[in-house]
């Protein structure tokens, strides 16, 4: 039962296949630390002036970069609490970004609307949208496959129109809510902080990453990938599938929530768009698109599908498209019509996303040696 | 009076568009299990096909005998795109449900991107005939002419289905196909050519809906499919998916619920009301009204 | 018998979600008669008739070779398997409740060929009186005479047969089994059956599975006569027929129909 299918699960290098591994040599000895250098990267980026032309307007270290690739960061978080349902338990919800709107609007009603402190505020929408999950979590849960999928989409339909329609004038309906910043602490107002909200940012990232790998090596994670690969076998073991799954889907909503938080900070303000499915669906895009069920995957889909969203539009707009013919260009500045179709040929070809690259990279340079080393 | 007819005419109206998009997606789901978040797709394909015929097909207008040329296009283009969809994109995954709605995903945003960037992103004012912006009475209630013809469209689209499944040889093969798909093709049918044939009977019926819905609205704009198709969805859930009586019965209790609440109640609480009928039938009864059996 | 056999599975291994169900199946089924295919619950009989018909399901894996005279068959579709002469009749039935009895019949006509109604009418006159009635709301036996019905329709040059009698009221069991040997006159059939009364009736050729692989193989008869190899193989007491393990909860299923 907890015969993990996919080799790159919280893998130390002793889980890939041991023919890849031998020779591995430096690749091999350095991959546990390439996270730590990723994170040495994100720390020391701020400080960089490093204009990279092309790839980000401004230096590195200017306020619109800065914003991004905290809205980046976001995401990567955003898609592996995602993952935790779809990629590891095999839960396909359609109603992920209800939570993430809960800790949004939650947020931003209680600081703006209810004039609380932020820290206060942020404690209760945490809550509050844990407690959400949960319940909503009980209800979808008493169906499962496709059942369950469009129970989700249902609810987080409310969402959207509970927040479209400004229900007691709280939301904003379609203008959206800005936030009040006369009541935050200095440090996270102003363009000038952007930084620390990169901090913050990157911070989530770190503790959404941290969450579900602690989770899915314990012996909840186990059981949840055997329910996500055979359900009936928990089943038969006496585990009571119903039970973890509303842990699973409780967590991920309570993860989702405070990536609100940050979000609302971030940009600051609400605005209806995020109450879509079509958020949801970039969710598990961003999932599919960097591998489900693998440890970086996810956050890495989600960190390049947002950076993608917003540059394809300068992409978009350059010189390059539009020298192109009118029936190239015009889709081609349509972030979302790439990003399907990325989405759609990795589907087919790449069916474990970029997580799954580099086991066939390793396979190919493992397969281009043999020769030589035979003969 | 007046109001309650009123209510209940464009109630109905309402309920005529999310059936006309909820019975091709529940005979694709009950026969070849594939949740088509694509379905919005074709109907926006056939909204927008059928305003670009009204303006630019010879013969075919804005009103009377060229109206119905250009709605008969629209209905081709969406059944077109449904048919190619199903053998390009959804038939090589074929029984791999997990991809097969990956790809309708990855296509209703590329799609509905796609229209965007032809059409741009702002609703278009959409051609169409006099009689459909007057009122008929009934009863003493003023009702929309667009809001009738779409009721009228629906019935018949109703009828036909049902007839094509209860008469012809293809509609054997569906219903069965519906029941235990595996069997049929133990009995030595290519069931695989009937997911095409629904593919592109759903894909005709949403084209209509995009076409008369647009009519009703008086304009087409690219997301329009989108959160129609989220109530076809909970239509098709409460009216048990694969079967088609079950999406009609499912589609007039939605609208009706629907309409009514939102003029009593605060607006958008309707909508709210639905998705709670949708909880309650599900926790009552998990495989909705009709069961996974195409009645005909 | 030195004609050829009209199906050889060689070394045929499934698994499915990880398991192996069979590892290294070989056997043959001769041109005529019945060949039974026994074994205790869960030993894979179903599995291996479903893999000669390329039914496995989606994720399985199905390796070795099973042939029909000279045609290779893995890796073709399941309805062209069929439309060349393969008839299945599956376990509990599968016959469409929501269809009536003559759409049932209807669906299993194939193009080109003049389906013999007469022949199958004269074997079940039931099936032509119950034309309009729903099939879900026939009894157990009615359903079964369905199903075989359906596959008669057509000539096939082999019938897999699975567990016939499964549910059945003893009675209907006898019939079932006159049917199946009248059945098997004109065309070979692999069965797959619990009831060893039905066995000793039908059989002449018999493959016992154990552990996903072939335990034995020979005259059937001979394998009911050895009552310690019987009990060894099938873990039954004797041959009297009477035992059937799935009895009661099939016979629960066939009230509520």
């Amino acid at each position: 039962m907890t015969e993990v299918k996919s080799p790159e699960v919280p893998a130390p290098p002793a889980a890939v296949p041991s023919e890849l591994t031998p020779t591995g040599g430096r690749w091999g000895r350095l991959r546990p630390f390439l996270p730590l250098v990723a994170l040495a990267v994100a720390l020391i980026l701020p400080y960089s002036t490093l204009e990279l032309h092309g790839i980000f307007e401004g230096p590195l270290n200017s306020p619109g970069t800065l914003q991004l690739l905290a809205v980046c960061l976001v995401f990567g978080g955003l898609a592996a609490g995602y993952d935790l349902l779809f990629g590891r338990t095999g839960m396909l919800s359609f109603g992920h970004a209800l939570y993430f709107a809960a800790g949004v609007y939650g947020t931003d009603i209680l600081v703006t609307k209810a004039g609380l402190p932020l820290w206060q505020a942020a404690i209760l929408t945490i809550t509050g949208g844990t407690i959400l999950a949960a319940l909503l979590g009980a209800i979808a849960l008493r169906t499962v496959g496709i059942a369950f999928a469009m129970v989700t989409l249902a609810f987080a339909q409310v969402g959207a129109i509970l927040v479209a329609r400004d229900f007691g004038g709280l939301t904003g309906g379609e203008e959206g809510l800005p936030l009040d910043v006369s009541g935050l602490p200095q440090g996270l107002v102003g363009v000038s902080n952007t930084v620390n909200l990169y901090w913050l940012a990157l911070a989530y990232l770190v503790v959404v990453v941290l969450v579900v790998h602690r989770v899915s090596g314990s012996p909840t994670g186990r059981v949840l990938a055997g329910l996500r690969d055979d359900e009936r076998r928990i089943g038969v073991l006496g585990l009571d599938p119903y039970r973890f799954k509303l842990v699973a889907f409780t967590l991920a909503g309570g993860l989702a929530a405070g990536g609100g938080v940050v979000y609302t900070l971030i940009v600051g303000g609400a605005s209806p768009h995020i109450t879509s499915s079509e958020l949801t669906l970039s969710l598990l895009v961003m999932v599919v698109l960097g591998g489900p069920g693998t440890r970086w995957g996810p956050v890495l889909g989600g960190i390049l599908y947002m950076y993608l969203d917003h540059r394809l539009v300068a992409f978009g707009t350059s010189d390059a498209v539009d020298a192109l013919p009118a029936f190239l260009s015009r889709p081609l500045s349509q972030p979302l019509f790439v990003l399907g179709t990325v989405f759609i040929l990795a589907v087919y070809f790449f069916p474990g996303g970029l997580a799954s690259l580099a086991p066939r990279l390793a396979l190919l340079r493992h397969s281009l040696r043999t020769p030589r080393r035979n003969g | 009076m007046d109001t309650v007819i009123l209510l209940t005419l464009t109630g109905l109206g309402l309920s005529a568009l999310y059936f006309l998009v909820a019975s091709g997606l529940s005979l694709v789901f009950g026969l070849a299990d594939v949740l088509n978040f694509a379905h919005g797709l074709f109907l926006g394909v056939g909204a927008y096909a059928t305003w670009w015929a009204a303006g630019n097909l010879p013969g075919a207008g804005g009103d009377g005998f060229g109206f119905v040329l250009a709605v008969a296009f629209g209905v081709l283009a969406g059944t077109l795109v449904a048919i190619l969809v199903e053998l390009v994109l959804i038939r090589p995954l074929y029984s791999r449900t997990i991809e097969q709605v990956l790809v309708t995903v990855g296509l209703s945003l590329a799609g509905v991107a796609l229209l965007q960037a032809t059409w741009g992103a702002d609703p278009r004012t959409f051609p169409r005939p006099d009689w459909t912006r007057e009122v008929t009475s009934v009863l003493g209630a003023n009702v929309p002419n667009g809001g009738l013809l779409l009721i009228i469209a629906a019935v018949v689209v109703l009828a036909a289905i049902l007839s094509f499944l209860r008469w012809t040889r293809y509609g054997l093969v569906i219903r069965a196909g519906v029941e235990n798909r595996e069997m049929v093709t133990a009995l030595g049918i290519d069931v695989r050519k009937a997911f095409t044939l629904v593919f592109a009977i759903g894909g005709a019926a949403a084209a209509l809906a995009g076409a008369l819905g647009s009519v009703y609205f008086g304009t087409v704009s690219p997301g329009q499919g989108g959160s129609l198709l989220i109530f076809a969805f909970i239509v098709v859930v409460i009216g048990g998916m694969g079967s088609v009586v079950g999406s009609a019965y499912a589609a007039v209790a939605v609208g009706l619920l629907q309409q009514f609440v939102n003029y009593y109640g605060t607006s958008g609480l309707g909508d709210i009301c639905v998705v709670g009928l949708l909880a309650v039938v599900l926790l009552l009864r998990p495989q909705g009204i009709a069961g996974k059996v195409a009645t005909a | 018998m030195t004609t050829e056999p009209v199906l050889s599975v060689e070394d045929l291994s499934v698994r499915i979600a990880g398991l192996h169900i069979l590892q290294g199946v070989s056997f043959t089924v001769a041109p005529t008669g019945v060949t039974v295919l026994l074994g205790r619950n869960g030993v894979g009989k179903t599995t291996t008739l479903r893999a000669v018909l390329g039914l496995t399901p989606t994720g399985g894996e199905v390796r070795g070779s099973i042939r029909m005279g000279a045609q290779t068959l893995l890796a073709r579709p399941t309805h062209r398997l069929v439309r060349d002469g393969l008839g299945y009749v599956p376990e509990d039935r599968c016959v469409f409740a929501g269809l009536t009895v003559a759409e049932n019949l209807r669906l299993a006509e194939r193009r080109g060929t003049t389906p013999a109604y007469d022949k199958v009418f004269a074997l079940f006159p039931e099936l032509d009186r119950r034309g309009r009635q729903r099939a879900g709301s026939l009894s157990g036996g009615q359903q079964q005479m369905l199903a075989i019905g359906r596959v008669l329709l057509n000539d096939n040059r082999l019938l897999l047969v699975d567990e016939p009698t499964k549910g059945l009221a003893p009675k209907v069991v006898t019939e079932v089994a006159e049917v199946l040997e009248r059945v098997a006159e004109s065309v070979p059939v692999l069965l797959v059956e619990q009831n060893l009364a039905v066995v000793r009736r039908l059989a002449r050729d018999a493959v016992v599975l154990a552990a996903g692989r072939v335990a034995w193989t020979g005259d059937a008869r001979e394998l009911l006569l050895e009552t310690a190899l019987t009990r060894s193989l099938l873990g039954v007491g004797s041959a009297d027929g009477h035992h059937h393990e799935a009895a009661p909860a099939a016979a629960a299923r066939e009230d509520g129909h």
